[in-house]
């Protein structure tokens, strides 16, 4: 694989729902190591491009390829071996409720490699647990019987069971306290940089995207209208962007930011 | 990718050097983990130098080896340290496994569980039972708070559209019943009381109680299911907080609407029965429909249909409460749903059962025969 490939290529796609249409001709590329943020108001159809690149969601056009390998109409046995190489995280966590939590982190690894001794799949259910912040009886627990931010990290811990290459992440941060927040955004970027993780993050949380984002995609008017780091994106002549980055919010995430990098 | 074999294997001043090549991932971590289970030396040291992808899964062997075999390791990449020291801090004792109780136990804690359940359901229906009535009696003094459209609507949805389904399964019944019945009945030769039978099962027992488990199989498990989600969707909680009563807004309509839908299908249920059996009787009894209605309207007396129709709502109470009343309880997961909305079925169509019993008794005793 050429390293300049870019491991999600999106292009010219379309999707919507009845008459209304969400995408159109969007265009975007992921690049290998990158942690990419997408930002964009609520509607844009932050979700629908993420439901459209892991397959859940057939765009009316465009073409998306991943790892080098195009996923629009692909079957299932055949999407599978690109399935192997990615993790999601879902907004609500999305854990299988009749499943402990420590069962939901082995599906994926029991699925694709189920030769694995239970011990050690125990032990690996144990550190991945234990990496993604949850207290240590939550392993044995329904996620019933767990609150909303301890969800979120039973789902990260189910996305990163497989080791993937590529992690979808959408919201992470949402519903998390901030101590919670900056801790996963240290997580997420120390796994990046010892696994070489490719990461597409959707969020709203401008901290994660001043902490860790090495790029930021903007969706707005059914578009990508610009990639580019976060200087870069401040620097353009968009209302949206401006009033996003430059708005209360994002100054105070900026300064906290630039304080961050004086003290390191 | 490389796929190299394992790990070579040689000692080194005395202490047993482990050199791992190629990726040390969970490709290849299920062999390679049972190879390193049968090494017994002591004083490893573990050479990184030639591993080209490590992910959390080999770090985690790694730091296994280090952990419980004093490991050393050598020629990790930055990058590979930070991943073992990652996976090192995550090494805490975490819980993985429900704890089971010894069998004799286990059978008394869920005999126990299960007549806890039994009882809480009927003290919490007999208090739900409590709390309609209290909220029938709000709605009777402020008839502003009656929502005649959401009543209106479960008219639609528990009777019109049920009338299809019961209309046909009730003909079907009454079929069965005369056919079964003439053939017993010619033995004596007393086919000419089959009639007899279809008319009055149908309008005493049959009628109303097909209804009563069609609507508990349609609306009943329908209530929890939909109240069950609302549950879940803090739909109730919002309606709560905002001073709408859940009791007044969902459960009275659909309650109200059961009862009264109820007597209207039973006795459209004895009717499309009674049809089924005449349109047997003509064509294998060759008894002409006329003869079949006169005969029909002597031999059915108007307390048979009284019983119906007193029954009736009261099965339509049960099964709407039993509905409403398990939708509410629902809690924490989806499953919950699903588990929730079978019992209201089951619960429904026994309870309907039981007092059809007691309803038997009670008619009989009263000399409705």
């Amino acid at each position: 694989m050429a390293e300049a490939e870019p491991i999600i290529r999106v292009r010219g796609l379309t999707n919507g729902f009845g008459k209304q249409l969400v995408h159109d001709g969007l265009d975007l590329d992921v690049r290998r190591g990158e942690i990419l943020g997408v930002v964009g108001g609520s509607g844009t159809g932050k979700s629908v491009l993420m439901r459209s690149i892991i397959g859940l969601q057939t765009p009316q056009q465009g073409e998306i390829t991943v790892f080098g390998e195009p996923m629009i109409g692909r079957d299932e046995e055949e999407a599978k071996h690109v399935r192997r190489r990615w993790g999601v995280l879902f907004q609500g966590g999305a854990l299988f409720s009749t499943l402990t939590v420590a069962e939901n982190v082995q599906v994926p690894i029991r699925e694709f490699f189920p030769g694995i001794g239970q011990e050690l799949m125990d032990e690996i259910a144990a550190y991945k647990i234990s990496m993604s912040g949850l207290p240590a009886d939550a392993g044995a627990k329904f996620p019933a019987e767990l609150s909303g931010g301890m969800r979120k990290r039973a789902g990260i811990a189910r996305a990163l069971g497989l080791d993937p290459e590529l992690l979808f992440l959408d919201e992470p941060t949402a519903g998390l306290d901030p101590i919670g927040a900056a801790a996963f955004d240290q997580l997420i970027g120390e796994l990046r940089d010892a696994l070489g993780l490719t990461v597409f993050l959707i969020t709203h949380d401008l901290d994660t995207l001043h902490a860790i984002c090495d790029r930021v995609a903007v969706l707005a008017d059914r578009k990508v209208v610009a990639v580019g780091t976060i200087a870069e994106l401040m620097a353009l002549d968009h209302a949206w962007i401006q009033e996003y980055f430059n708005g209360p919010r994002g100054r105070v995430a900026a300064n906290i930011a630039e304080r961050e990098e004086a003290a390191t | 990718m490389t796929v190299t074999p394992d790990f070579a294997r040689h000692v080194e001043d005395g202490r047993c050097v482990l050199r791992f090549s190629g990726n040390l991932t969970l490709l290849r971590v299920r062999k390679l983990s049972e190879q390193l289970e049968a090494i017994e030396a002591d004083r490893l040291v573990v050479d990184l130098t030639e591993v080209e992808r490590m992910d959390t899964v080999g770090a985690w062997l790694v730091h296994k080896l280090e952990r419980d075999r004093g490991a050393k390791i050598v020629g990790a990449t930055e990058d590979q340290q930070t991943l073992i020291d990652h996976v090192a801090a995550a090494d805490q004792p975490v819980k993985v496994r429900r704890e089971h109780e010894p069998p004799f136990r286990q059978v008394l804690f869920e005999l126990g569980t299960a007549t806890q359940t039994a009882m809480g359901t009927m003290v919490g229906l007999l208090g739900f039972l409590g709390a309609m009535i209290i909220s029938t009696g709000n709605i009777i003094r402020h008839p502003r708070r009656f929502r005649f459209n959401a009543v209106v609507m479960r008219f639609d949805v528990v009777g019109v559209r049920a009338l299809g389904i019961i209309g046909l399964m009730s003909f079907l019944v009454g079929i069965v019943i005369a056919q079964q019945g003439a053939v017993q009945l010619r033995q004596f030769g007393a086919e000419i009381y089959t009639i007899n039978l279809i008319g009055r099962s149908a309008v005493k027992e049959l009628g109303v109680l097909m209804t009563a488990i069609m609507v508990a199989g349609r609306s009943g498990s329908a209530f929890a299911a939909q109240l069950g989600s609302m549950k879940l969707n803090e739909e109730v909680d919002a309606m709560r907080t905002i001073g709408v009563s859940p009791m007044e807004a969902l459960v009275f309509p659909r309650v109200l609407a059961t009862v009264l839908m109820m007597p209207l299908l039973g006795f459209y249920a004895a009717i499309m029965a009674i049809i089924g059996g005449g349109i047997f009787t003509w064509m294998s009894l060759d008894i002409p429909p006329i003869t079949f209605v006169q005969r029909i309207r002597e031999v059915v007396p108007d307390t048979d249909l009284y019983q119906s129709l007193i029954k009736a709502p009261v099965f339509g109470l049960i099964i709407a409460m039993a509905g409403c009343y398990q939708g509410l309880q629902v809690e924490g997961s989806a499953e919950e749903v699903g588990l929730r909305t079978t019992t209201a079925v089951v619960q429904g169509i026994f309870m309907v059962i039981v007092l059809d019993a007691f309803f038997a008794v009670f008619f009989t005793g009263i000399g409705w025969l």
